[in-house]
């Protein structure tokens, strides 16, 4: 084949162009990962959270998270009946050793609610950054550019659960990736992984065949702060109305 | 005369604008990382740094991949479900070279028990015990398999 001067230099560009865009969807860890296919969420099923804590101390190992921090954290609510609008909430530790047992018989009713970052795909987090160092990844992650982030912590302030803080050594903003490093590699993520009764599931809303849309139709599912309206992703299963 | 007479100053002033428009562009180009703007007001390579982190979790499918004794045993108990780390801890080191790193000996006094010990806070349908007064120190593995914990499905010791 015979490719004169000026077709080589027509050429040339185009196949750059052509290599950047092959390129471009693809974080460089994880070579079969396409970001376009995926819309990550969670599920969380209140009523198979026995508030063992081993998502806490997953999420804390996996993650390096500083202590006195969580990226998860567990919340053990008491709900009395006489008092069903202010309910007694107990979080030791993050819950990252358990909870004090409770006698029988107990006035009201007890569960945990695990939380973590919602992964809001409007979230306020993120809006309120000055420098575009935490965005919504095209897969609909809420992440930090850490190697970005000035440390002013406006979206520690902005994010409406509490999920956010300043890491103390860093001095950067820290939260859930939803372990991003795990999910791109086709794993959940440690607290998923570590949940001994499934309370926790990662899903994935743009696989059809991800369970997650059966159990959306035929459960009474919440997220956290409805009226907030920032699109979280973290779904509630029987979720009690007293939880904030 | 022509009202344009002293246009001059004004070239000049527009040059030194081009010139300082110019610098900026140069600067900036400098300045903002390669990838900033790729897919949104960020820097796109922050993706690929945050997806490269190391794992500290292999996942329950490194685990059975060797360990298919194990994965027999646990399919008939209620244990099916509780993968390998939620208890054994994290063991990616360990699945990347089985040889020179092996899990620690686990300690069931502490490990059963932080599920297992009653509160009236946990769900009813949830198996609970007393530890005291349920085994009065005998350790939980005397009586069950932790692989297929109940003693009347074949999967005591």
């Amino acid at each position: 084949m015979n490719i004169t001067r000026r077709q080589l230099l027509i050429l040339l560009p185009a196949a750059a162009v052509a290599w950047e865009s092959v390129l471009a969807a693809t974080p460089e860890s994880s070579p079969n990962y396409n970001m376009t296919d995926h819309w990550w969420g969670m599920l969380i099923d209140i009523p198979k959270c026995i508030g063992c804590g081993n998502c806490v101390r997953a999420c804390a190992t996996e993650n390096d998270v500083p202590e006195g921090h969580f990226r998860t954290w567990v919340e053990r609510y008491h709900v009395s009946d006489w008092n069903l609008t202010n309910p007694e909430v107990i979080s030791p530790d993050g819950g990252k050793e358990g909870f004090p047992a409770v006698k029988d018989d107990p006035d009201g009713k007890y569960f945990f609610v695990p939380k973590l970052c919602n992964q809001c795909a409007d979230s306020p987090c993120t809006q309120v950054c000055p420098v575009g160092a935490t965005f919504i990844s095209p897969d609909g992650v809420v992440l930090i550019d850490q190697k970005y982030c000035l440390g002013c912590a406006y979206c520690v302030q902005a994010c409406p659960y509490g999920c956010r803080y300043i890491h103390p050594e860093k001095k950067v903003a820290d939260k859930c990736t939803l372990c991003y490093h795990r999910i791109t590699k086709g794993l959940t993520t440690a607290c998923c992984e570590n949940c001994p009764t499934g309370a926790r599931q990662l899903v994935d809303l743009k696989n059809p065949k991800d369970p997650i849309h059966e159990f959306l139709k035929t459960h009474s599912v919440q997220v956290l702060k409805p009226q907030m309206a920032t699109g979280a992703k973290v779904f509630y299963n029987a979720l009690d109305g007293s939880v904030r | 005369m022509s009202v344009f007479k002293d246009a001059g100053h004004l070239f000049r002033f527009a040059g030194l604008f081009v010139i300082a428009f110019i610098v900026f562009l140069v600067i900036r180009g400098y300045v903002v990382p390669k990838t900033f703007g790729k897919y949104g007001h960020y820097r796109a390579a922050a993706i690929g740094e945050i997806a490269a982190h190391p794992i500290k979790y292999a996942g329950h499918q490194a685990c059975e991949s060797c360990h298919t004794d194990i994965v027999t045993v646990k399919q008939k108990g209620m244990h099916a479900h509780v993968n390998c780390e939620a208890c054994h801890g994290a063991l990616a080191a360990h699945a990347n070279d089985p040889t020179s790193v092996q899990p620690a000996k686990l300690d069931t006094a502490t490990l059963c028990i932080r599920c297992h010990s009653a509160s009236a806070a946990r769900p009813k349908d949830f198996p609970q015990v007393d530890a005291a007064e349920h085994s009065n120190g005998v350790p939980c593995e005397t009586c069950h398999n932790p692989h297929s914990p109940a003693i009347d499905a074949g999967g005591a010791k």
